[in-house]
């Protein structure tokens, strides 16, 4: 009886500009395989199903808990973490891709510094008078925290940008992530005292209006975030902060 | 005029001492091989103690203070122990204050919970995803930092060495962008070392993939003194995983999980059992060492397999959803079962180094300029370390870094000429060449899984010398085939396998401390356990061990351990604490 196996059928690229082509892995099968243990099976005995010996394939990983974001690929079409796609799940041979959404380093992984850059863009933190011991913060009802810690789970992982028809190289939106950490932001006391300055970047190039309402970002969130909560709040915010500038001009 | 400082590594402590050292005008190079907000500290699950009292328990930062030294066995220095358990409360009302979603109680308050090795509710928690949550408050004031001009991130760059001058002092380092493979000095007035700790030399830990003590390794290697390093912790209730051991937080057992396994037919809740002052509350090494004995001595591992469940299946999911929904999540989606319904099956797996970089109270290595905080370094856990102390001990020690960087940079020296930084460069860049050329037969990733599998099994739980000294025979042996390497990869351009292959002579270099320095230390202290020596011994072995890296191997040394606030005493969980207090006195 042949011992069974895994297919793993993977996009590689060896340079951001070079062009990518296809190359098939087979694996012994294990319980609890999931898609970075088997690419980490690949690294030990980098050779392909046709039995020639290639460079390891290059990926993006770090935590394998599906708390840092890093191993977000594109996985038989659907985007997520690979650390937690376990092989038993895969049913049948499965293509790994790099996300499409972001510039490829090499292979597998992406450079999603974008993101972090829309972060800085949008004011992203409180701004706390010093780090010199001030006493307790304000206080929070649980259930108010209960609903902010929803959106302080985001990992930054690109998942909701990778799925969403509006983000692509025609148009500058910055995606659903930043406007749900503009959301949480305001969710905290101090940080709503300064809310009008992450709702300005929010309405500029890129910002909540380019939203497209496909609502494709909460389907893939692997934390299940409510981003279009986030979106129709931040743009109500943003249509009542327009009209209050055009007056109060 | 501002300093000019390095931080190698993004996680709690490195941002820490970031934020602390821009709020003072400083200049920093910010160092780190994964965008600093995918740090290992993202991992850390259960919460950040602090004695803020609120429960009408009579806590007190001097009783975590005494739980602290207690629980690490006294071989911590107790005077930077305590002062870290006296800024305690301030830490937390800091990450409060920078936007943390800590749960609340109903009042609004900061709630916390109970974590092993104390009877009071002292840890502050945001759900289940703690570190994660630090971190990010972290990162934000970072990034308001980077966005004003102060912060310089380095996001993609590995430090590879550091640069010294003729004296020894360090001046700098050099990194490499794991991208374009460029190599480059970078100088500075101090550099700060907080890189986490060394899971990756275990192979499958709890920590993530950058942990692989590289950096650290480097540092040893250049003349830093490596302290305590056979102080290994391993956490009783991980599940055991292909590619690593994922943790299930300490946290659960804290909000009323437990330990059990079948005998005769029936639960027996061993921990329960053997420790009825603290029951499934018992530090870490206590509860490791006791699912050893029923798993490998008593043979009642579930249907025989190195497993036991933790179980949280009689308490109410609702509350569970509110507290700890991101451990059971990681159990629900890397086991495919559902813990608030099927007990979980877990085994103990290598989790935290309390050793680590020998610093000073100031968080100076002996190495003059360099600094060190968070994991890498050995301060503050003694030898075991109590949950939700290491994201404490993180912050705290990049709090306490902040001034003395800023002191040495006023007082430095002349400035250096560039041709220690051209040296060591070109030093650097040789090396990888010579990776380039290396054609032999051994696959870098197969002899790392050797290494862990040898460590795991001899230097991590129960520790037999003559087991030591063969795995330190072993250690030499993959030092020479680490010489016989094939590269499969030449290629010039984020090329994973070369960066691999130099982090892994790093970690056989730093096994080494750890596993002679076990195989040294005849007694058995906190995490470090030997059958053969069953026993404390204060008279021999209440001290700090120190290796210094030598070509023909480490040197040892042993610094003597202050205890000048707390006297030592047996340590013992059968019992209340008070009861071994009084025997003491």
């Amino acid at each position: 009886m042949a011992e069974k196996t895994q297919v793993l059928r993977i996009k590689r690229q060896d340079s951001p500009n070079s062009t990518p082509y296809y190359e098939e892995f087979e694996i012994p099968y294990l319980a609890h395989h999931n898609v970075i243990s088997m690419l980490m099976e690949i690294r030990r005995n980098p050779v392909t199903r046709q039995g020639k010996r290639v460079a390891p394939v290059v990926f993006d990983a770090n935590c394998l808990e599906e708390v840092c974001g890093s191993c977000t690929m594109v996985i038989n079409g659907r985007v997520r973490q690979a650390c937690s796609q376990l092989a038993d799940a895969l049913n049948g041979p499965a293509t790994i891709e790099p996300m499409t959404k972001f510039p490829v380093v090499r292979d597998l992984w992406v450079d999603r510094s974008k993101m972090f850059d829309y972060l800085k863009k949008a004011h992203s933190w409180i701004p706390i008078d010093g780090t010199y011991d001030l006493g307790p913060g304000p206080r929070i009802a649980p259930d108010a925290q209960q609903f902010a810690y929803l959106f302080s789970r985001c990992m930054t992982c690109g998942c909701c940008l990778e799925a969403c028809p509006q983000v692509n190289s025609h148009s500058k939106f910055m995606g659903a992530a930043v406007i749900g950490q503009v959301y949480l932001m305001s969710q905290h006391p101090t940080g709503q005292m300064n809310h009008e300055e992450r709702l300005k970047a929010m309405m500029s190039e890129g910002g909540v209006a380019d939203c497209g309402n496909a609502q494709n970002c909460v389907e893939v969130c692997p934390k299940d975030i409510p981003l279009t909560t986030a979106i129709g709040a931040v743009g109500r915010q943003t249509s009542i902060k327009w009209l209050r500038d055009l007056f109060m001009k | 005029m501002p300093g000019n400082h390095i931080i190698v590594g993004g996680g709690l402590a490195g941002l820490t001492a970031t934020m602390k050292l821009a709020e003072q005008g400083e200049h920093i190079d910010l160092f780190s091989i994964v965008p600093v907000k995918r740090s290992h500290s993202v991992c850390a699950q259960g919460g950040i103690n602090g004695a803020v009292n609120t429960k009408g328990e009579g806590d007190s930062p001097m009783i975590h203070f005494d739980d602290t030294i207690y629980g690490g066995d006294f071989l911590a220095h107790q005077p930077p122990v305590k002062a870290m358990c006296e800024a305690a409360p301030a830490i937390i009302y800091l990450f409060d204050r920078m936007g943390v979603m800590f749960n609340r109680t109903p009042e609004g308050l900061l709630d916390f919970r109970r974590f092993g090795g104390t009877k009071h509710h002292r840890t502050a928690f945001a759900g289940a995803t703690t570190g994660q949550q630090l971190l990010y408050a972290l990162d934000e004031q970072v990034r308001r930092y980077e966005a004003a001009g102060l912060v310089r991130k380095f996001e993609g760059w590995e430090m590879l060495s550091l640069v010294q001058d003729e004296s020894g002092d360090c001046r700098g380092i050099v990194a490499v962008d794991t991208r374009s493979l460029e190599i480059r000095a970078f100088p500075a007035d101090t550099t700060l070392i907080a890189t986490g700790g060394p899971g990756l030399v275990f192979g499958r830990s709890t920590q993530s993939l950058v942990n692989t003590g590289s950096a650290a390794s480097a540092c040893y290697q250049a003349g830093a003194t490596y302290a305590n390093g056979e102080f290994i912790q391993v956490h009783p209730t991980a599940v055991p995983g292909e590619d690593k051991n994922r943790l299930i937080s300490e946290s659960i057992r804290g909000e009323g999980g437990r330990v059990w396994t079948y005998r005769d037919g029936k639960p027996w809740y061993f921990l329960e059992e053997m420790y009825p002052a603290y029951g499934n509350l018992v530090p870490r090494d206590i509860a490791t060492r006791a699912i050893h004995k029923v798993v490998f001595e008593m043979k009642l591992g579930i249907d025989g397999n190195p497993l036991v469940y933790l179980d949280v299946s009689h308490l109410d999911p609702e509350e569970l959803n509110r507290k700890v929904a991101g451990v059971l999540e990681i159990y629900e989606k890397f086991a495919g079962q559902d813990p608030r319904k099927v007990p979980m099956k877990i085994f103990p797996a290598m989790h935290y180094s309390m050793g680590g970089l020998w610093v000073d109270y100031h968080q100076q290595s002996n190495v003059p300029g360099l600094f060190a905080a968070g994991e890498c370094e050995f301060q503050y856990h003694g030898a075991n370390r109590l949950g939700a102390n290491s994201l404490l001990s993180c912050m705290h020690g990049g709090n306490v870094a902040e001034p003395a960087m800023i002191n040495y940079a006023k007082s430095k020296k002349s400035a250096v000429s560039s041709t220690i930084f051209d040296q060591e460069v070109k030093r650097q860049q040789e090396s990888f060449d010579k990776i380039y050329r290396m054609n032999g037969s051994q696959n870098a990733f197969a002899l790392w899984r050797e290494l862990g599998e040898i460590m795991t099994e001899n230097v991590t739980v129960v520790r037999h010398n003559d087991k030591l000294k063969a795995t330190d025979d072993k250690l030499l042996e993959f030092k020479d085939r680490w010489g016989q390497i094939g590269l499969n990869d030449k290629g010039k351009w984020a090329n994973q396998e070369v960066l691999f292959v130099r982090q892994l002579w790093n970690m056989l270099e730093l096994a080494r401390p750890i596993t002679i320095g076990a195989l040294n230390r005849n007694e058995s202290r906190g995490a470090h356990y030997k059958p053969e020596f069953p026993e404390r011994d204060d008279d021999k072995f209440m001290k700090t061990t120190m290796a210094s890296w030598s070509s023909d191997g480490p040197r040892f040394s042993w610094e003597p351990v202050d205890v000048s606030v707390i006297k030592p005493r047996p340590r013992r969980y059968d019992v209340d604490k008070s009861a071994t207090e009084s025997k003491a006195a």
